[in-house]
């Protein structure tokens, strides 16, 4: 009995996941053949890049709401703002403030309305957020590809398609390109490590764990432990989990505004693509499950997964002459890690 | 067919479809073949509608995981066109080795869904996405040798798109055309999808097809009139599975190339959906409303491609065929559990 304690202690899903994907990755990473230097500065290029993403999920976890694929919808609405702003050709600092306000202002509006959707749909959240990405996904492309120049009309000539509808597939971003990631750019014998990107992303996670130690935080630990006991309690347990999906979408959306200006080019129709899918398998790949996250597996989880995702075209390249097979096996490994947290974490709940 | 009723949606879609036949009209397109075509379409998505039925029966929710079948069906054809096979014998071929593969893949998948149930939805939506880049494994690695499936130059494994021209391309949509004027009634393909509805039906008659119906009715009681619940499950995601199969092979000839790879993952959200306009509320599903529902979205679908060309962008036309799709699915999950229906 004691000894499969242990064993249990031993092979808990908080520490397994995690290691299995330390040694998946080192593994790789020795077959690859890549010098550590160019994937640390790839690594912390992605922890830059996709911080705010990764965390902008933990919250709901917390609430008890499962992994919210919704944050797609939170950067589609930094995406939207950002079009807005070009499109109305807002230059400079001012620029870039209309385009924080807007994306804020998008976001919580769209995060009320899928919080009071996801009221009706206790226990299914999960499923429902996946629905609510791909329809927002629709109206996204409608929008751009087919209102823009029509419906809306457009100030910007240089976004449109030559044919006068809809906007480009890719909008140069150059103005804005790595605007903050160069402060405090530190160089040690070739690692690049851009302190000033890497606070942010601390303190993003620094304020979520303030957050979550504050009255508001208490609550939804408890709408997360059981709504019912929450509701004894006198929390008004739907209006908090619409703030819950109010802030992680926000985060979101601030997290896709920071991803796009690191990567400086802004694939209009794609850019979001996998924001939600990869984020919450880097939260997953740091060992949180679907009932409990924490920062340290959101800030972990970013360094396995990516490592991985680097590495692993150039393995694949290497050990069957063949680098689609590894891009294979890392679209395996995002989906493969969400769908072994859910079958483990579901059946855990019904014994 | 008890208490069927229109609702919403089908209301929305029905008008949408007026619409579009209307301005199909005033546009002169030519509505009989128009019509030959859906027919057609109605076949070759049909049967991947009827797949999802034994799993909503048994409760266990829209199956999301629809690639599982898919692909095992992929390799069935695969390995037929591998052979050489041309006509009815590699149409039947692909057909029957489909059919244990599907089978085993189906209990694998069933064993898993038993294990969250609940929460079938979302775990199938995600042992479908990681079945696929699994299977590209296989369609890169696996000893194919017909020199037609493979990379012409270079590249390693089968291509994205295998033609059937050559094998048992529309075997079933020529077989036993009945031309009428304008209007041409495929109807061995038609005797085709009958035979899938007939055997479906009779499956609900026997005794386990009753079992998996009170199952998804009421699983509590129906545990206490002594049925294996975690066993009629598996029964029906087996069975779904390996209809889905059967119905990716009578999509490719009709379609009339194997699409391998990523392609599984356009192909499960319209079944869906099209099972929601029929009128199923993601539980108990009949017979009748997969086929309606087949018919009017594949219809939807049909008319939508010409017309968005004539008096829209283009790219409009698949832009709006997601849309209705997802806007259903989402319909269908906010609404379902308000129908009094409890679980």
């Amino acid at each position: 009995m004691r000894l499969r304690q242990r064993a249990e202690q031993l092979f808990n899903i908080e520490h397994i996941v995690p290691v299995v994907f330390l040694f998946l990755s080192f593994f790789a990473w020795q077959v690859s053949g890549l010098t550590g230097t160019f994937v640390f500065n790839q690594v912390l290029t992605r922890f830059i890049r996709d911080g705010i993403l990764v965390l902008s999920l933990i919250i709901p976890v917390v609430a008890g709401m499962g992994l919210n694929f919704a944050i797609i919808v939170g950067a589609m609405s930094a995406q939207a703002a950002l079009l807005f702003v070009i499109s109305c050709q807002v230059a400079g600092l001012g620029g870039i403030l209309s385009v924080i306000f807007l994306s804020i202002a998008l976001s919580v509006v769209l995060g009320f309305a899928i919080g009071h959707v996801l009221n009706r749909v206790k226990g299914k959240e999960m499923i429902v957020t996946i629905i609510i990405g791909f329809l927002a996904n629709s109206v996204y492309q409608l929008v751009f590809l087919a209102g823009f120049g029509t419906i809306i009309p457009v100030a910007n000539k240089e976004i449109i398609l030559s044919r006068g509808i809809g906007v480009r597939n890719a909008v140069d971003l150059s103005m804005y390109r790595n605007t903050i990631d160069k402060f405090w750019l530190l160089k040690i014998e070739g690692l690049e490590i851009p302190l000033f990107m890497i606070l942010v992303v601390l303190l993003f996670g620094g304020m979520i764990y303030y957050l979550l130690h504050t009255r508001f935080g208490r609550e939804v630990k408890a709408a997360g432990s059981g709504s019912e006991k929450a509701e004894v309690a006198g929390i008004n347990v739907n209006l908090l989990r619409i703030k819950v999906i109010i802030l992680s979408m926000v985060l979101a959306a601030l997290g896709q505004l920071v991803y796009l200006q690191n990567i400086g080019m802004f694939d209009v129709y794609t850019a979001h693509m996998n924001a939600d899918v990869f984020s919450c398998a880097a939260l997953l790949a740091g060992g949180a499950s679907i009932k409990s996250a924490k920062i340290r597996h959101a800030l972990i989880g970013i360094f396995l997964f990516h490592t991985l995702f680097i590495v692993s075209p150039q393995a694949g390249q290497n050990l069957f002459h063949n680098a689609a097979l590894g891009e294979y096996f890392r679209s395996f490994v995002a989906y493969g890690t969400i769908a072994f947290a859910l079958i483990i974490n579901v059946k855990r709940e019904n014994m | 067919m008890k208490n069927f009723s229109i609702k919403p949606p089908q209301v929305i879609i029905l008008i949408f479809l007026i619409v579009l036949i209307g301005l199909a009209y005033v546009l002169q397109m030519d509505l009989i073949v128009l019509f030959n075509e859906s027919l057609i379409k109605l076949v070759m998505n049909g049967v991947l509608v009827l797949s999802l039925i034994p799993m909503l029966n048994a409760g266990a929710g829209m199956n999301f995981g629809l690639p599982v079948g898919i692909t095992g069906g992929l390799v069935g054809l695969c390995i037929a066109v591998n052979f050489r096979l041309t006509g009815f014998s590699g149409f039947f071929m692909s057909l029957l080795l489909s059919v244990p593969i599907c089978g085993m893949l189906g209990w694998l998948y069933g064993l898993i869904l038993n294990r969250v149930k609940g929460r079938e939805e979302i775990a199938g939506t995600f042992i479908g996405f990681s079945v696929i880049p699994l299977m590209n494994y296989f369609w890169t690695l696996a000893p194919f040798q017909n020199r037609q499936m493979l990379y012409p130059i270079g590249g390693q494994g089968l291509r994205p798109k295998i033609s059937l021209e050559p094998y048992f391309y529309n075997v079933l949509d020529q077989f036993c055309l009945i031309k009428i004027g304008g209007i041409e009634i495929p109807l061995g393909l038609l005797a085709f999808y009958g035979l899938i509805c007939l055997f479906l039906y009779l499956f609900f008659r026997s005794k386990v097809g009753r079992a998996i119906i009170a199952t998804g009715e009421n699983e509590a009681f129906s545990k206490l009139s002594g049925i294996d619940i975690a066993g009629i499950r598996l029964i029906a995601v087996i069975l779904s599975t390996i209809l889905a199969g059967i119905g990716i092979c009578v999509y490719s000839q009709s379609y009339g190339f194997i699409q391998l790879y990523d392609e599984p993952l356009s192909m499960y959200f319209p079944a869906i959906s099209a099972v929601l306009i029929g009128g199923s509320t993601g539980r108990r599903t009949y017979i009748f409303e997969a086929v309606l529902g087949a018919y009017l979205l594949q219809t939807i679908y049909l008319l939508t491609v010409p017309i968005a060309n004539q008096i829209l962008i283009p790219e409009v036309t698949e832009i709006l065929r997601t849309l209705i799709t997802y806007s259903i699915i989402l319909y269908a999950l906010l609404y379902r559990d308000k129908r009094g229906i409890v679980h």
